[in-house]
């Protein structure tokens, strides 16, 4: 069993490089869906794939690290959300000890393993806690911030659904598993 | 084309520069989570003229700030007119009281409850951000995690942090170069492809960029461990400034101002909301 709550220097460093590649998918790559204001944001699928790979502590760090720069770079952080995209990628970074990808391991039950912990997670950081947050912090009207959940959620479920498993199955095809030697 | 660098950092020397970061790091969150706590329009607009003369001591030039000023103007606009169209009954909920101004429809009526919460979330918003932007062009971005440290992040994370605004030019870079050289064998990543295939060209930009990121990582922290990184239980910083009299002149008045917007809405509002209507 791995350590879940370990924080290496590796772990640290894993954090750094992530959230410097969370914060630049977040400002420049995103991928419009057609409904306006509504974008594919690239940097959870990638965030997602740390998480994996890295853990909760790392993934969470990520997640509010990178939001808070990014919005930074627009004056001031907007709390109740970055403290909700950390929660989504410390709830995918709770799959971290049942995966083994740095082993080389990828199948399709893991896979579905990853999928269900980012699907609980972009549920409870979307659809309870950036909600929830923004009516006590900001006042926000609960419908107008719910709805606003509910599309940023989906869509990041799909962003971690589809470049995060697929960064997750390329990553264990370039890693060779324990005992993977034979004798000839 | 992208910026390298996130926050343009040139030493001036002035009163908010001279300061150290510390210094700011706590006057820009009592300030912010000042103007967070309180919906009183009174307590945010001293807020919000200080937080200009703030900004125009720092020395900060508006062509620095511009694009910032023009994004968060569009954001504040869009939110205006979707809490009235999600909720346009909200403010009378929380007042209590109905003024109507004009109607539109029976649900869609426009009352001063509604106007005055609305803008004095308007306010809000305005009042932080040139605190927000103080803070982050006069802030030596060594010295940040410095500060983090010293309000109470463990030196881990804010080595984090500091790793974080290190690498960015980096993945820039990194990311630039990698994009080029797809696009010249032919990905196009324009709004001409459909989502999909787009989508798939942009894997093709991300296997090379992260693949080579998690090499870094291996390269950093192996150098960091051979250093004894995190041996100890706490670090000394390089980059941190000593505290000076202006700082502890600066900490005590906006703990002032924090302590008195509380004060406002405990003693005189007797709840977060300012109520003119009663």
């Amino acid at each position: 069993m791995k350590n879940m709550f370990e924080f290496k220097t590796k772990t640290i460093v894993a954090t750094a490089i992530g959230a410097a590649l969370f914060t630049l998918l977040m400002l420049y790559v995103k991928v419009p869906t057609g409904v306006p204001e509504t974008d594919i944001q690239t940097c959870y699928g990638v965030g997602s794939f740390f998480a994996a790979l890295f853990g909760p502590i790392a993934g969470f760090l990520i997640g509010v690290i990178g939001h808070a720069i990014t919005d930074a770079t627009y004056g001031a952080p907007w709390w109740s959300w970055v403290i909700s995209s950390g929660v989504a990628l410390f709830i995918t970074g709770l799959a971290y000890p049942r995966l083994k990808v740095d082993e080389g391991r990828f199948t399709l039950k893991d896979c579905i393993t990853f999928n269900i912990f980012q699907v609980i997670g972009n549920a409870v950081a979307w659809i309870v806690v950036a909600p929830l947050l923004d009516i006590i912090i900001y006042k926000e009207p609960a419908n107008l911030v719910f709805t606003q959940g509910m599309v940023a959620g989906l869509c990041d479920a799909i962003s971690m659904g589809v470049i995060g498993s697929i960064l997750l199955m390329l990553y264990s095809k370039t890693r060779s598993g324990k005992g993977t030697l034979t004798q000839e | 084309m992208m910026k390298s660098k996130l926050f343009d950092y040139i030493e001036k020397d002035n009163f908010v520069y001279n300061l150290s970061g510390v210094t700011k790091l706590i006057c820009f969150l009592l300030l912010s989570f000042a103007v967070m706590f309180s919906f009183d329009a009174r307590v945010i607009i001293v807020i919000m003229v200080l937080s200009f003369i703030v900004l125009h001591v720092s020395e900060i030039k508006f062509k620095q700030v511009r694009l910032m000023m023009y994004y968060v103007l569009g954001f504040l606009v869009i939110n205006f007119f979707l809490t009235f169209l999600f909720s346009p009954r909200y403010g009378v909920e929380i007042y209590g009281t109905e003024h109507v101004i004009f109607r539109i429809t029976d649900h869609y009526t426009v009352t001063w409850e509604q106007l005055l919460y609305q803008i004095t979330k308007m306010l809000k918003y305005l009042s932080v951000i040139p605190l927000g932007m103080m803070f982050i062009f006069t802030t030596d971005p060594s010295e940040f995690a410095a500060s983090l440290n010293k309000i109470g992040v463990g030196y881990k994370a804010a080595f984090a942090v500091s790793l974080t605004l290190r690498y960015f030019p980096d993945m820039i870079r990194d990311y630039n170069d990698i994009s080029l050289a797809q696009q010249a064998r032919g990905l196009d990543l324009s709004k001409k492809e459909k989502l999909g295939r787009r989508l798939k060209n942009m894997m093709n930009i991300f296997v090379p960029l992260i693949f080579s990121s998690l090499d870094r990582v291996e390269v950093v922290s192996n150098a960091m461990d051979l250093r004894g990184f995190g041996k100890k239980k706490k670090r000394t910083w390089y980059a941190g400034k000593k505290m000076t009299r202006n700082d502890y002149y600066s900490l005590a008045f906006c703990a002032f101002v924090f302590l008195a917007s509380i004060a406002m809405s405990v003693f005189i509002n007797h709840g977060r909301f300012w109520n003119p209507f009663i």
